[in-house]
């Protein structure tokens, strides 16, 4: 996982230096070849804070679809609903007048918990209610449900915080400690809480890793994606094992949404989305069903948007300018899906009928 | 499962055809009195929709009823092509709801040849609905001014140029279609779902920053005034209302009256009249070219084609099916009617921005095809026809009458509890989504084959069920 890491950002970095050497002419107001190298430590840690939540996200799609071969449309909502609900406990110690006195990394615990547990909760419900009913039928009809569900949970969010809150678009409550910033020159700092988001997603995927492919339930999880009717003749309750997987994959759903509200601050139903989107690009990008490939596909692209939005307006003098990183995802999807559909780590496989 | 033999009461009383016609010609004529005749603000204007909605449902029982198909043409016309524009006369309201159910219907037809005939699931459905309006919009207004020298043209380009836009917009829109299916149709289904998704949300995120470096599309501002097109008939319009006029002098029984009214009003219609009228007959043209395409095609070798690619696609290769080149057939087909509906919304709308093409749009138009039945094409009119109306008529009247419940400050007597506290977060029609989420998700759990499925289709669904719980 270091090793992707490291080597994505080397690759990326070594390739706008040069392009900045090659391009220092273009602008004259300023030096461009100084200005690559001053941001380029920031927009590493940025690509690799966004780059893990990306990964985490990812992990929900490709599990659900390692053991049920069915891209679960509403996992970007799970995703925001885990940001949601780390907001809150956040806003409402914060109105009891606790938050304070709680040391901040309990405080950062507490909200994984109880994201992690919400959102792990909420996609088990939703298999139970809307996919479990519908499994066998033809492809399209659990897909549309998904969407179904991707749809009302946005709504329903909306519905409920408009009650409780009077408005829907919640900001975490800041938290100095996780605001201070790490000064290492006079032009390079980071804050501490992108190093957080970094360390506690490693953290998680260090777990998640360990738990797939070291435990028992692990090895359940890898033998039911890989055959199911075998493996219940195995003697591994097969339903069980998709509502565990369901739970796990919502749960670092969860646990991403709470980083990325730490992370960005300002959340509202629709945050989801877009990230739900790249997560999914990611997913293909790694080899959907392959749990090391979606966190490949995760860093990768997270840090590759992070040089695009970046860089971009630098070398066209701003007449591309960052919103142009959505589109860059998109492209990566396409361009993967026609060159290799099975993505960086899969294999290929054939299509079951 | 078994059909009974005896025939049931209903099947008795329209037995003969003669009992069949006086039904349909007692039904058209009961419901557009009631039309005329309901209050406006009955039951906070529901009454209305409800009378409206009777009288649109006289279409459906012509599709149904077994009666010669010289008369279903003839009773489609009256009730389509006349009564529908007269009591849009009488009330602009009527006239707007019909040109909006014809809008969606039209897309949600375009979007059941994709999904419905050929089984590929089309997520980004508006970006081809993006690509006619832009087209249009783009040149039909002094946008195109902003990168093109006027030495060289001068923009708007003239009215007359619609017509040509018009093909121009639906090739482009099928160009599209191909360009988008090129790369993913050797994927899996639901692959192609999230890609076309992500390709919907591309153009729009385009379309919202196409305002520099060269200013193409004005960026989130939207483009207008967007050029309309040409009032060519006006005279002939006038001149037909004289006619009319003159003609009904001396008629009995106040008919004179009736069509003397139509006349002189079709002799003094000004623009802001005829062209909500003539925007309805555009796309009642469009849907009309959707259905004929739509049931020639399906019956033809390239619709038979579809359908065995829906279903087995390796079995369909092994046929020797081209299979690329048959869901492009499909995808291009789909588009090209999306691209001409955009262009007419477009030239309806004079104003368009990229609000207007998200997500949500594409998922409306696919849950009415969903709710009316994949590949059924009176389901989808269906499924269209009852999404629009709930969404844009009943959902907002809703919120209307429980803003007037609230204002009034009723208490509920054995709770105690005063409506006026009702939180002003209670309004349906901010909720567009979670309606749509609820039908998509309720349909597919209790009636997955839509409200009036293609027969086949239900037969497939219901099949593969058993077999699988047979496996």
């Amino acid at each position: 996982m270091l090793l992707y890491v490291a080597g994505t950002v080397f690759i990326l970095s070594a390739l706008v230096l040069i392009l900045g050497f090659i391009f220092r002419d273009i602008r004259t107001d300023f030096n461009l070849l100084e200005r690559v190298w001053l941001i380029l430590p920031q927009v590493a840690v940025d690509g690799i804070s966004a780059g893990f939540v990306y990964a985490m996200i990812a992990l929900g799609y490709t599990m659900v679809y390692g053991v049920l071969e069915f891209i679960n449309f509403a996992h970007s909502e799970i995703f925001m609903v885990g940001a949601f609900i780390g907001a809150e406990v956040l806003l409402i110690m914060n109105s009891a007048g606790v938050l304070g006195a709680v040391h901040p990394l309990i405080l950062l615990l507490l909200i994984l918990l109880f994201g992690m547990l919400g959102s792990g909760g909420l996609a088990v419900t939703v298999e139970r209610i809307a996919y479990r009913p519908l499994r066998g039928a033809p492809r399209l009809v659990p897909l549309i449900s998904a969407i179904g569900v991707s749809l009302f949970l946005q709504d329903a969010v909306r519905f409920f915080e408009g009650i409780w809150r009077n408005e829907f678009y919640l900001t975490y409550p800041t938290i100095k400690f996780f605001e201070q910033r790490i000064i290492l020159s006079s032009t390079i700092d980071f804050s501490v809480k992108s190093i957080i988001v970094i360390l506690g997603a490693i953290l998680m995927l260090v777990i998640l890793n360990y738990f797939v492919n070291a435990t028992k339930i692990g090895t359940a999880i890898r033998a039911v994606a890989q055959d199911r009717a075998t493996a219940s003749l195995m003697g591994i309750d097969v339903n069980q094992i998709i509502v565990l997987t369901f739970f796990i994959g919502g749960a670092m759903g969860g646990a991403a949404g709470v980083l990325f509200g730490l992370q960005y601050n300002t959340i509202n139903p629709f945050t989801g989305f877009i990230p739900g989107l790249k997560a999914f690009t990611a997913a293909v990008l790694g080899g959907i069903g392959n749990i090391s490939g979606a966190m490949l596909g995760g860093i990768v692209l997270g840090i590759m948007e992070a040089y695009g939005a970046s860089y971009l307006s630098i070398f066209t003098s701003g007449a591309f300018g960052a919103e142009y990183k959505d589109i860059l995802a998109f492209s990566i999807l396409i361009i993967i899906l026609i060159f290799r559909p099975a993505g960086l780590l899969g294999q290929v496989v054939r299509e079951k009928a | 499962m078994s059909k009974s033999t005896t025939p049931s009461l209903w099947q008795r009383l329209m037995a003969t055809q003669n009992a069949r016609i006086t039904f349909i010609l007692a039904w058209v004529v009961i419901t557009s009195y009631l039309v005329v005749a309901t209050p406006r603000q009955l039951a906070f204007g529901l009454a209305t929709q409800a009378v409206f909605i009777l009288f649109a449902g006289s279409v459906l029982w012509l599709y149904y009823l077994q009666i010669p198909n010289a008369l279903k043409v003839v009773i489609g016309f009256l009730v389509l092509g006349v009564l529908i524009p007269v009591f849009g006369g009488l009330n602009q309201y009527y006239l707007e709801v019909a040109t909006q159910v014809c809008i969606f219907s039209a897309l949600a037809l375009g979007l059941n040849i994709v999904v419905g005939f050929a089984g590929l699931l089309d997520l980004g459905y508006v970006a081809f609905y993006l690509v006619g309006a832009y087209t249009w919009a783009i040149f039909g207004s002094p946008q195109a001014q902003k990168f093109i020298p006027p030495e060289l043209l001068k923009f708007p380009l003239a009215q007359e140029f619609f017509f040509p836009f018009f093909f121009l917009a639906t090739f482009l829109a099928a160009l599209t279609g191909i360009m988008l299916g090129l790369p993913v149709l050797r994927v899996r289904g639901d692959y192609l779902a999230v890609v076309t998704l992500g390709f919907g949300e591309l153009l729009r995120v385009v379309a919202n920053n196409l305002d520099k470096p060269v200013n193409i599309t004005n960026g989130p501002q939207g483009i207008t005034p967007i050029q309309r097109p040409p009032l060519f008939f006006r005279s002939w319009f006038e001149g037909f209302g004289t006619a009319l006029h003159g003609a009904s002098t001396g008629l009995p029984l106040g008919l004179d009256k009736v069509f003397g009214g139509i006349g002189s009003w079709m002799e003094n219609a000004n623009p802001a009249q005829l062209y909500p009228i003539y925007f309805y007959f555009l796309v009642l043209l469009v849907i009309a070219i959707v259905i004929f395409v739509s049931r020639r095609v399906s019956d033809s070798r390239i619709g038979r084609a579809w359908e065995a690619v829906r279903e087995d696609e390796d079995a369909a290769v092994a046929m020797g099916i081209p299979i690329v080149t048959t869901k492009l057939a499909a995808f291009a087909t789909g588009a090209s009617f999306a691209g001409a509906m955009g262009m007419l919304f477009a030239a309806k709308q004079v104003f368009i921005n990229p609000e207007s093409f998200t997500f949500l749009e594409s998922i409306g138009v696919l849950a009415m095809v969903i709710v009316g039945g994949m590949g059924s094409i009176p389901g989808v009119v269906l499924g269209a026809t009852a999404l629009t109306v709930l969404n844009l008529q009943i959902l907002p009247n809703i919120s209307l009458a429980l803003n007037s419940i609230r204002q009034a400050g009723y208490v509920i007597p054995v709770i105690n509890y005063n409506l006026a506290q009702l939180p002003s977060q209670f309004e349906p029609a901010k909720y567009q989504r979670m309606v749509f989420g609820l039908v998509l998700i309720v349909m597919m759990l209790v009636r997955p084959e839509g409200l009036l499925p293609a027969k086949r289709r239900r037969v497939e669904i219901h099949q593969d069920k058993e077999v699988e719980a047979i496996v």
